[in-house]
């Protein structure tokens, strides 16, 4: 993504992340590039495996140690965080970038009060006294909403229901005032009844506490209310990224389609759904060409041959889907999609009709005219 | 939907499970929830963690005794079938599948062996070669490669492993499949596929589900009609669509409010319905009562108009 803005808070660009296995190199990464904008929700959005968790997880420095660092840079407050020693990553972690983590079952030390485990981060981060630092801890577990916090403060882990845990953690995760937090799958863990409440309580911190969140998940139905811009992901790579209307109302690239289109609405009757077929490919050895070509019905010749590069749709939206160049035909995405791109269409009779901008980007490196189609 | 001249597969009646029991620490988890199932159709069973509803389901295979209530299968209550032939004769008819497709398969069982378990317990195949041709039949069913026959469950990916267990399944041939939260571990996309392929079998099987999930978009999608529990009771049942769209049960009406809809517009004007379920705690006899055709929610005498007016303002053709 490019954004040049100076209020970015995080810049990524070009990250390229190999993991050494027994069976070779694996390209979990592969050119991932985006921004975070303060005060903003980012979703990531993809399927397991397309590398939304490791490219968080590389904010923080926590790739498992076969994780080999091919290319790019993470840019935080002008620094690179990828050059970081661990030890200049302790005094980020947890402090100005902390994470909520999917399973809160295994992500609480079980054998710790949790009153001390949310005034860890403080006693060690902002040294205060254990006194002040069980003082706040007290005081951020009302705000997540834990009834009684005066008594359950000196509650084990497991005496709290998997909802009351995900609260505790987000606790710890808020307590130090974190610029970025990254929340992995919060809520898949979680019944749809707390997942509502747990949504609702990190929106409402995030404006108390003025933090920006990135969102990783692969359930697009939690993220229409909760982001404000959403990078879809899919084996390594950004396939397409724009605002939360325009991913979900005007999306371009044919995997936003199929994830769209595989979740059943209140409209969805009776039929088959339809799903995406096959597989993701294997990142071992990516495949030549459009990573998404082999399960992609509107894939064109030129996927087989060619990486398609970012086509700009606005200013904020930008797909990487050969469909969006000029010369491809026109294609009539699925029913479903079409129904939202004209309630888009909607939206913007004001505006006038929204013709679609197809200039490239990237395209002296990426294109070259003599080998299309 | 005309239900009076269609076989009831399945009727769970007055069944209660409780665990340590007359000790301090019972727990009801299932308290008296009748329903019955009919042949051909999917059931769906929502509610949260802790509702009873996979152990209403463990309960209706028999892998618990009941502790009160009877569960009849074709007209026979499961807790009686003794002997091990008739033992023998009811797995067969009844199978499941599980929900986490990682714990669920034997880590050190080739794939033909998972598949083919069943076929050997029920000497189906009456040599080695009909056995591997079942095993590829069945594995090209699920749309797998019967290639990967001789593979162990960890060479796949969460979607291909919930394959295998829906192979497994139906090997036996059964007619009634228990799907306990068969999807919730896959990734949307994935999900699709899983839930078409269900879809596909029963209509080729002929085959009765009772799904049980907490994903109520999907439940409402796959399922010809919904039973909803909480806190071990059943509080509504009804068809699919129309407890999707016209719930008369409070806690219904709230789980239903906490659905994510992937539409930003939505999911902006939502608010969630909190549920109160005190009301459920006063000791007021409720039982199942029928306030719509084939609609049924949990009610006291004293609510039975309550509902009546709540339907009828839903649209609903109140008895």
């Amino acid at each position: 993504m490019e954004n040049n803005d100076t209020e970015n808070l995080i810049e990524v660009k070009n990250l390229k992340i190999n993991f050494d296995t027994y069976a070779g190199k694996v390209k979990a990464i592969r050119d991932v590039s985006f921004h975070l904008k303060k005060g903003e929700t980012l979703a990531i959005v993809g399927e397991s495996g397309s590398g939304k968790s490791v490219t968080t997880r590389s904010l923080m420095g926590l790739n498992a140690d076969n994780a080999e660092i091919a290319g790019g840079q993470i840019m935080f407050h002008g620094e690179d965080v990828l050059k970081k020693s661990e030890k200049e990553m302790q005094q980020i972690r947890g402090k100005d970038i902390a994470m909520i983590f999917q399973d809160p079952m295994t992500s609480l030390d079980p054998t710790m009060k949790i009153g001390r485990q949310i005034a860890e981060p403080l006693i060690i981060h902002n040294h205060v006294s254990k006194k002040q630092a069980m003082a706040q801890a007290l005081e951020m577990l009302k705000l997540v909403g834990i009834t009684d916090a005066e008594h359950r403060i000196n509650d084990y882990p497991h005496q709290f229901s998997g909802g009351m845990r995900q609260r505790i953690v987000i606790a710890i995760a808020l307590i130090c005032y974190p610029e970025v937090l990254i929340a992995d799958e919060p809520t898949t863990a979680l019944d749809v009844t707390i997942q509502a409440q747990i949504l609702k309580l990190m929106k409402e911190l995030q404006e108390k506490i003025e933090t920006s969140i990135i969102f990783i998940t692969h359930d697009l139905g939690v993220v229409a209310g909760m982001a404000d811009r959403i990078a879809v992901m899919y084996a390594g790579k950004i396939v397409e990224y724009g605002t939360v209307d325009e991913i979900f109302y005007n999306p371009q690239h044919p995997y936003t389609w199929g994830l769209l289109n595989s979740m059943p609405t209140l409209d969805t009757q009776s039929g088959e759904l339809s799903a995406i077929p096959g597989t993701p490919p294997d990142l071992l050895d990516p495949p030549k060409g459009d990573a998404f070509a082999a399960r992609n019905p509107y894939a064109l010749k030129i996927d087989a041959e060619q990486e398609p590069p970012f086509f700009k749709v606005s200013d904020t939206h930008y797909a990487a889907t050969w469909l969006l160049d000029p010369r491809a035909e026109k294609v009539t995405p699925p029913e479903a999609i079409a129904k939202r791109q004209a309630q888009w269409a909607k939206m913007h009779t004001d505006d006038g009709e929204l013709v679609r901008p197809a200039t490239p980007l990237n395209t002296a490196d990426n294109l070259d005219d003599s080998d299309r189609e | 939907m005309d239900y009076t001249d269609r076989k009831k597969i399945l009727e769970v009646k007055n069944l209660k499970q409780y665990f340590n029991v007359g000790k301090n620490d019972e727990v009801r988890a299932v308290d008296n929830v009748s329903f019955d199932i009919y042949e051909g159709e999917t059931f769906g069973l929502v509610g949260e963690s802790g509702s009873g509803k996979t152990t209403t389901g463990r309960a209706i295979i028999h892998l618990y005794e009941p502790t009160v209530g009877e569960v009849l299968f074709n007209g026979k209550d499961v807790a009686k079938i003794k002997g091990r032939k008739d033992q023998l004769e009811f797995r067969k008819e009844m199978q499941m599948i599980f929900q986490d497709p990682y714990a669920s398969l034997n880590p050190r069982m080739k794939v033909k062996d998972i598949v083919a378990e069943g076929i050997d317990i029920h000497h189906l195949a009456k040599n080695d070669q009909e056995r591997t041709d079942m095993v590829e039949n069945l594995l090209e069913t699920v749309g797998l490669n019967k290639d990967h026959s001789s593979r162990y469950p960890h060479e796949f990916s969460g979607g291909q492993r919930q394959r295998i267990g829906i192979a497994r399944a139906l090997a036996v041939d059964p007619k009634f499949i228990i799907a306990d939260e068969p999807i919730s571990a896959l990734d949307v996309s994935i999900q699709a596929q899983v839930v078409n392929l269900m879809k596909e079998l029963q209509i080729k099987n002929n085959l009765t589900y009772l799904f049980i999930a907490h994903d109520l978009s999907m439940v409402k999608y796959i399922s010809d009609r919904i039973g909803v529990m909480h806190y071990g009771r059943m509080l509504e049942i009804g068809p699919a669509d129309e407890v999707y769209t016209k719930p008369l049960h409070d806690y219904t009406t709230s789980l239903l409010s906490a659905v994510p809809v992937p539409d930003p517009e939505v999911e902006r004007a939502r608010k969630q319905i909190p549920y109160e379920p005190t009301m459920e705690g006063d000791d007021k006899p409720r039982t199942m009562v029928e306030i719509a055709p084939h609609h049924f929610v949990r009610a006291a005498e004293d609510e039975v108009a309550m509902y009546q007016e709540r339907a009828e303002k839903a649209g609903l053709d109140v008895l």
